[in-house]
């Protein structure tokens, strides 16, 4: 009968995992082809708006992939994400940014962005390195207060690592780019023209597409099941054989090495222009809220997430949905979101702790069934009148 | 000298709104095993809520007061029952986010509503008014934080030891079967911790917004600074909620006071981690605070 329905996990967190050999089936083929055949569209025609929203949704969900690891996959409860976010960028504006002109401008080596990249997310691991044994010492809501202080630490020391952050006021980020080609400036290659906006979509597809390829690789091996075993049941887990510890500390290393990457970015776009205070708790809590609504322990659940609470509020403001009376009022497009995804992180928790991507699934074995039940009756309909001749 | 007995005066003040807002944690978490991140909120709530009564709908400030608590008390025990009733047995990082989402909701709805933008708080007295002695500047309001406050420990201790809703409570933070087996309704436990936890964060929230003067919709981030107070009290001791509510207080504003003799060492805005990193020492050397079981989630 329902030979490939996964049977729906009772555990809180823990979803069925995604079943093997996805680009098997026809109705996920067409889903892909069908978006990528918008995001070319939307490459093509979307405009800066669109492009501006679809970049910073794509560089979101990067860093909500990251959470994702060490929240969704091992379980351990973050909210200090943007504390790596914030050793990310602050690596790649030491390494790719300009030279100091005037003493007292914040340091620059201005080297090219295929080091500065990979020395953010580096960077950032290392910190994570160092940070995790002490903090997956401790569990639930002693690692959350954890993560949080961690959150306030970082801020304290952005601010007053002046040389380096340009202090409160902030500091440019490096934008992108090899040799003379700047993404944040750029001139026609091999005569093709495309805006800046159009750039660094083709970049951010590249580096979440790689992310989400890393974390789905990831989470199928034996790494992966590592971590949702301890997530599961640690003591569970350490019987069988895992390294708990091993286990935790390699999702926080890769969590805080996707942060990282995903800070360099949100600094260098769209502006180039981060102040310390860019990195706070508020903005940590935006992103488990992606976590949530999008889906506990999923890679597309995550890229949802990121486009529900970052593409949702810009989407407002740059369309103008808000009506212009209710600037008076104080209503911002980002009131409104936060009133959505608070709302929902609560009715999804309660009533759907998978997100989204809990509720597909869901509606997917709902139909399935369905579809069983109305062959079943035509089988059993077939069959009657035989029965009836004999 | 003046200068230092000035600080620990302020000190003490500040500790006593840590303090109101760490009961309020330790109570919930005492009854329902639920660490509530929404505190800070129902500081701001209360805090509007009395404003708006006073200037707004021109009350007398205690019935503005009564308004305010009345709220937040209707609010705390209807998230515990409708959505928080809903989460027993769900992983703390669940529980710890639903919470958070209530925080989320609260602070936007206030910012919502178009007025929380540097609102003069409600108070009955002036706010610059206070007593000079020995060269010490006594605030009013801070006199009156310090007093409430210990007027409020005191009234929990009655409750505690010597009613029989305050034994249903101890019982159901001993043993929540043992005491679901002897009659106790543990819903109604959930209820009144809530209920109590709100009202005695509006408190803390009117007497924190008459402090800094004028607030806005940021006011209830100044509950975070609980959390330190809680871990070093001990997470389930609610005496221990008081007195690191103090400590806490005391050492920011110590910190903040002095901080300006060490800019080259210690930077600006040290006092903003003083309790975390207070925090941090704790959980390293005694995870279980000065007055909690000795017993902590850890591997």
């Amino acid at each position: 009968m329902s030979t490939n329905v996964a049977p729906r996990d009772t555990l809180d967190l823990a979803p069925p995992a995604v079943a093997q050999g996805w680009f098997a089936s026809a109705k996920n083929r067409t889903l892909l082809i069908g978006g990528v055949a918008l995001l070319t569209l939307v490459f093509l025609f979307g405009g800066d708006n669109w492009l501006l929203i679809l970049n910073v949704t794509m560089i979101a969900a990067i860093a909500t992939l990251g959470l994702n690891v060490l929240s969704g996959y091992a379980g351990q409860i973050s909210l200090g994400i943007t504390f790596f976010m914030g050793i990310g960028a602050y690596t790649a504006a030491w390494l790719g940014g300009s030279p100091p002109v005037f003493p007292g401008d914040p340091v620059g080596l201005n080297l090219t962005f295929l080091i500065w990249l990979p020395a953010a997310g580096i960077l950032a691991a290392l910190a994570g390195a160092l940070i995790g044994p002490t903090a997956l010492r401790l569990r639930g809501f002693y690692l959350a207060i954890v993560t949080l202080a961690l959150v306030f630490i970082g801020l304290y020391l952005f601010k007053n690592a002046r040389g380096l952050t340009g202090g409160p006021q902030g500091r440019t980020f490096p934008a992108p780019g090899f040799g003379d080609f700047s993404f944040a400036n750029p001139t026609p290659v091999f005569g093709i023209t495309l805006t800046t906006n159009q750039w660094y979509f083709l970049l951010f597809v590249v580096v979440l597409g790689l992310a989400a390829l890393f974390v789905h690789n990831l989470i199928h091996s034996r790494a992966g099941r590592a971590f949702e075993a301890v997530r599961d049941n640690e003591v569970g887990a350490a019987l069988i054989g895992v390294n708990r510890f091993h286990a935790k500390m390699g999702a926080f290393i890769v969590s805080s090495f996707l942060a990282g990457i995903a800070g360099a970015l949100w600094a260098a776009y769209p502006g180039g222009y981060a102040e310390p205070n860019t990195w706070n708790l508020t903005l940590a809590i935006q992103f488990v809220a992606a976590m949530l609504v999008g889906g506990v322990a999923s890679v597309w659940g995550s890229i949802l997430g990121a486009a529900f609470v970052f593409a949702l509020p810009l989407a407002l403001d740059t369309f103008a949905i808000i009506p212009v009376s209710a600037s008076t009022t104080g209503l911002t497009s980002g009131d409104l979101s936060a009133i959505f995804y608070g709302l929902l992180i609560i009715v999804f928790l309660i009533f759907e702790p998978g997100g989204v991507i809990g509720l597909a699934r869901r509606g997917q074995t709902w139909f399935q069934r369905l579809e069983e039940q109305r062959k079943g009756g035509e089988a059993a309909a077939g069959t009657a009148p035989t029965e009836a001749g004999l | 000298m003046a200068y230092f007995l000035q600080l620990v005066f302020a000190g003490l003040a500040q500790g006593c709104i840590y303090a109101l807002v760490a009961l309020g944690f330790t109570i919930i978490y005492k009854a329902s095993g639920v660490i509530n991140f929404a505190q800070g909120e129902f500081l701001l709530v209360g805090a509007f809520l009395a404003s708006v009564g006073t200037f707004e709908w021109q009350l007398n400030f205690f019935v503005a007061v009564a308004i305010a608590l009345l709220a937040t008390i209707l609010l705390g025990i209807a998230f515990e029952r409708f959505a928080l009733r809903r989460m027993i047995g769900r992983p703390v990082f669940s529980i710890i986010m639903v919470t958070i989402g209530l925080d989320i909701l609260l602070r936007t709805g206030v910012v919502m509503t178009g007025r929380s933008n540097e609102r003069s708080p409600a108070t009955p007295y002036s706010i610059a008014s206070g007593i000079n002695y020995g060269g010490v500047h006594f605030g009013a309001n801070q006199l009156w934080t310090i007093v409430v406050t210990l007027l409020i420990c005191g009234a929990l201790y009655v409750f505690f030891r010597y009613t029989r809703y305050g034994l249903a409570m101890r019982a159901t933070a001993l043993d929540q079967e043992a005491a679901l087996a002897l009659g106790i309704t543990v819903q109604g436990v959930y209820a009144l911790a809530w209920g109590i936890a709100a009202a005695v964060a509006t408190i803390a929230g009117i007497f924190l917004a008459i402090n800094v003067t004028t607030f806005d919709s940021t006011l209830g981030g100044i509950a975070l600074f609980a959390f330190p107070a809680i871990i070093l009290g001990g997470l389930d001791s609610i005496p221990g909620a008081v007195v690191g509510g103090i400590i806490i207080g005391l050492i920011q504003l110590l910190t903040q006071g002095y901080e300006s003799h060490f800019p080259s060492i210690l930077g600006t805005g040290f006092d903003t981690i003083t309790p975390y990193l207070i925090m941090l020492i704790v959980l390293l050397v005694r995870p279980y605070g000065l007055f909690g079981t000795r017993k902590v989630e850890r591997v």
